[in-house]
């Protein structure tokens, strides 16, 4: 399903729920609904659509990694930390400004799960694996696990692969099973 | 630093509450906390509110619960610890009075989960582990976060579905035999073993429900509580740590640090060493969201080595009557999980317990120590609370 007809989907079922309020509203002079218990619910009449901004300046040249197939994480100069998801400042030597380095791409599954009961922002997709994949380097990844599911299981081989994520058509990235 | 006593408290009945709002709810729990100490409002001189929120409309909760409380003119503020929130609200409260600031103190837990719909309740849970790296592009939902754990688990320690099972199957027992619980029906291994996957491994009776709930504890210096009571219940020694909000952050994932320090924190001020925490305690609370965090809880707490908590569900250790009882009032799990309530109301069955006051017959244990222990997580692993409450006075 293309992104555009699953927002329409979402829309058309907010904008039916709104309808339905409207029309109580009008046979009720209240928005006053029962639930299963008999118990009666005002539903609110004032929607709140929430979507957040949220800054990633200082870790752009992730990003743009990604746009060139790479996954990058931040180190330390000083201390020589690693850090993934990256971030630009070591809060023990104080520095900012980090060095950004490549992600090894092998690493071993070390847990994952099946989310069966989706987020309704999720529900567009098939049930999805997540899993935690501890990288050559140590460095632990979280991410949607793909390929050959059949050979799922804890301590199985893993690469980080950078791919589109469909349909919103992000660049992203997955462990995938050979 | 003063000694600190529980002299009232107060549970409401958890469940889908939508027969009252969050302040109506929250003063059921109020209510009977004041006339168990037999104090009015004007003796509290401050209250803490253990809300998440996020789900219901009032976004000030403790503003709006202390004015319907009659709580005015007190100093207050709204305490988030996740799925602590309860029992970070008891220590603001708890460290009022032990510094000496007030003499008499309240700690509010309240939560009001059923004033949005379920699928918009798994959304805004999922997103509160580490939003942007887990779940705005993973779809991490809160049963996921702890399946996690699960699945390292079984692949470590060999833990399988069934041990799972006992868990959940001890926790609706329990559930229901008390009148406060969400859940008050037994389940059978099968039913358990043919529930819906929510996330693998885990399914939906291995997680703990979305409830509305409200608990109190008026907490008072020992001065205090000498002239209103004669069985105060005192608080030995609190522990808190915090871990990481990513999950990716942590290198084993069959424990939860915090809560691993938080037990350590509590032990050292009591005087307790981790391997005999059993012997010590005549009943626990701990934080069962889902039944793999109780297993996990066995170890973290001392209860059992490493890698044999699942032994402990296995031979039904943790029953009254077994080597240590947990969660005899439902847990997390058939109790309920109204979020910024669970801490409190950990505290309230805990008082209750150690004062042979349990709701019902079948859930009372026999209080040898006159000892109980509290463990509250909140989020992934984010927060670790563990709290010791005793019948005998802490020499300080
Ligand atoms: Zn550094």
């Amino acid at each position: 399903m293309a992104m555009m007809s699953i927002r329409d989907n979402l829309q058309k079922q907010i904008n039916d729920s709104i309808k339905q309020l409207d029309f109580l509203v009008k046979q009720t002079k209240m928005p006053i609904i029962q639930d299963k218990s008999g118990n009666p619910l005002w539903v609110d009449v004032r929607e709140l659509d929430l979507r957040y901004q949220i800054p990633v300046k200082k870790v752009q040249k992730f990003f743009n990694g990604l746009k060139d197939g790479k996954i990058l994480a931040t180190k330390c100069q000083k201390c020589g930390t690693v850090y993934f998801p990256p971030q630009d400042d070591c809060p023990y030597c104080k520095t900012s400004g980090l060095e950004w380095i490549e992600l090894p791409k092998e690493g071993k599954l070390i847990t994952y799960t099946k989310i069966s009961v989706k987020p309704p922002s999720f529900s567009h997709y098939q049930d999805y694996i997540v899993g935690i994949a501890k990288l050559s380097n140590g460095v632990n990844v979280t991410a949607w696990v793909i390929g050959n599911l059949e050979k799922l299981t804890v301590g199985v081989d893993v690469k980080l692969e950078v791919k589109e994520r469909e349909p919103e058509g992000y660049i992203t990235y997955y462990l995938e099973l050979e | 630093m003063r000694n600190v006593a529980i002299i009232g408290t107060g549970h409401s009945k958890f469940g889908a509450r939508t027969d009252v709002n969050l302040q109506e709810l929250a003063w059921e729990a109020v209510k009977q906390a004041l006339e168990e100490a037999n104090i009015d409002q004007k003796e509290i001189q401050y209250f803490s509110v253990g809300n998440a929120g996020m789900w219901s409309s009032e976004n000030l909760p403790a503003i709006v619960v202390g004015e319907y409380c009659g709580l005015t003119t007190k100093g207050t503020m709204r305490v988030e610890a996740a799925c602590a929130s309860g029992s970070a609200a008891l220590r603001e409260a708890y460290l009022a009075v032990k510094s000496g600031e007030v003499d008499v103190a309240m700690a509010i837990g309240v939560e009001q989960m059923h004033q949005s719909p379920n699928p918009n309740v798994v959304e805004m849970i999922g997103r509160a582990g580490s939003y942007f790296w887990e779940f705005e592009n993973f779809g991490l939902t809160f049963p996921g976060y702890y399946a996690l754990y699960a699945t390292a688990y079984m692949a470590k320690y060999g833990l399988k579905e069934e041990d799972l099972g006992k868990i959940a199957i001890k926790a609706h027992h329990y559930g229901s035999l008390n009148p406060y619980a969400h859940f008050q029906k037994e389940i059978s291994m099968e039913e358990y073993m043919k529930s819906k996957p929510v996330a693998w491994p885990l399914k939906i009776y291995d997680s703990s429900p979305i409830t509305d709930g409200a608990a109190a504890i008026i907490l008072a210096s020992e001065d205090f509580a000498r002239k209103v009571t004669d069985s105060p219940v005192w608080i030995v020694s609190q522990g808190v740590s915090s871990g990481f909000a990513n999950l990716s952050r942590k290198s084993d994932f069959t424990t939860i640090e915090a809560a691993r320090e938080a037990a350590d924190m509590a032990y050292k001020k009591a005087g307790i060493n981790r391997e005999d925490s059993w012997k010590v305690f005549d009943v626990a609370e701990v934080h069962d969201c889902f039944t793999i965090a109780e297993i996990i809880a066995y170890e973290d707490l001392g209860f059992a080595r490493r890698g044999e908590g699942v032994n402990l569900a296995r031979e039904n250790q943790t029953y009254i009557g077994g080597r240590i009882p947990v969660n005899v009032d439902g847990g997390l799990k058939a109790k309920g999980h109204p979020i910024g309530a669970t801490g409190v109301s950990m505290a309230v069955s805990l008082a209750r317990q150690l004062l042979y006051r349990a709701p019902n017959k079948g859930m009372q244990v026999e209080v040898k120590n006159g000892m109980a222990l509290a463990h509250n997580v909140g989020g992934t692993g984010h927060y670790g609370y563990v709290t010791i409450f005793s019948t005998r006075r802490p020499s300080q």
